[in-house]
């Protein structure tokens, strides 16, 4: 096991750095997901199996793919064609994959020679089941009030960026359509006379998009 | 058997990477990236202390971050997907008013 630590802990520190450096977000997003894996096969190896398969399941899993979609949704991509500029980059993978597989392999093999019975027993899914559902309960129902939250609030702030449109010719929807007026003339959207008047009202708000000096886009 | 000051270690160094991610770039979107470093570093010193004192409450705290970590993506990229609908351009350093 403790091989199989400061490999993953090495890949864990190695990724991270490069997702913190990595100027395309979605290479480092990428180099995130590896670093995630890591930290998971780190849980592993202490011996806290839950705690890995959640860092899984939830942050590579779940998290990771929302960072996805948003990135999908504001970086319009650019096809993959012709020659592979950053090749010998691309080759990182293979050594990165063999190490992560090596790990695995690590730990199928070398678990006859280490029973698990230490201190592994307090860690095991059963008691933090336990745990959870009678210390912790107000906080675990608590978090479901938690998730609830930003379930309405995530609609509310994507439904405002949406309905605008719609919203523009009636007076409730007065304050979003001006603050959309500026959104919808960047991007060439339609958005009738009276949200382009509103918009002349305010020049500032129809000013184009500025290109930028920074490296990172 | 590995020394326990070695997870904190692991999880130091992660969430200083972290942390300077965080103040160095300008993406908000890698910024966020950094900040689920951060959690993930709080996390592994959690699952080692738990190990450590052989109970299992480490864990359950790592269940109460993830969600808090889940929660806090899920509002941050929409507020983050809706300020690009409005800027057409991504980079905290537009960012400095509360309110215009």
């Amino acid at each position: 096991m403790e091989i199989a630590f400061y490999l993953s802990a090495a890949v864990a520190v190695i990724s991270t750095l490069l997702a913190v450096t990595n100027v395309n977000p979605v290479h480092a997003l990428l180099y995130l997901i590896v670093s995630l894996l890591a930290v998971a096969m780190v849980f592993f190896a202490i011996g806290a199996p839950f705690a890995g398969a959640l860092e899984i399941i939830v942050y590579a899993g779940a998290i990771m793919v929302l960072f996805v979609f948003a990135i999908m949704m504001l970086i319009p991509g650019k096809e993959e064609t012709g020659p592979d500029p950053r090749r010998p980059v691309r080759l990182l993978a293979i050594p990165f994959g063999a190490l992560l597989l090596l790990e695995v392999l690590l730990m199928v093999v070398a678990r006859p020679a280490h029973p698990g019975g230490r201190v592994r027993a307090a860690g095991g899914v059963q008691a933090i089941g336990r745990l959870l559902f009678t210390d912790y309960l107000f906080p675990f129902e608590l978090t479901s009030v938690l998730l609830l939250a930003a379930l309405v609030g995530v609609l509310a702030l994507a439904k405002r960026g949406a309905g605008a449109g719609a919203a523009a010719g009636s007076p409730s929807g007065r304050i979003q359509g001006a603050l959309d007026a500026a959104g919808q003339a960047a991007g060439g959207g339609s958005s009738g006379p009276a949200a382009a008047g509103r918009a002349a009202a305010r020049p500032e708000l129809t000013e184009p998009p500025r290109q930028g000096r920074d490296p990172a886009r | 058997m590995v020394p326990g000051s070695y997870y904190t270690g692991l999880s130091a160094v992660l969430f200083a990477i972290g942390a300077v991610g965080v103040i160095v770039r300008r993406d908000p979107l890698v910024i966020f990236m950094s900040i689920e470093v951060m959690l993930n570093a709080a996390n592994l010193a959690l699952v080692a202390f738990g190990a450590q004192f052989g109970n299992a409450e480490g864990q359950v705290l790592v269940f109460f971050v993830m969600t808090v970590a889940a929660a806090e993506v899920a509002v941050g990229l929409a507020i983050i997907v809706a300020i690009f609908r409005l800027r057409r351009r991504l980079s905290v350093d537009d960012l400095s008013a509360m309110r215009w």
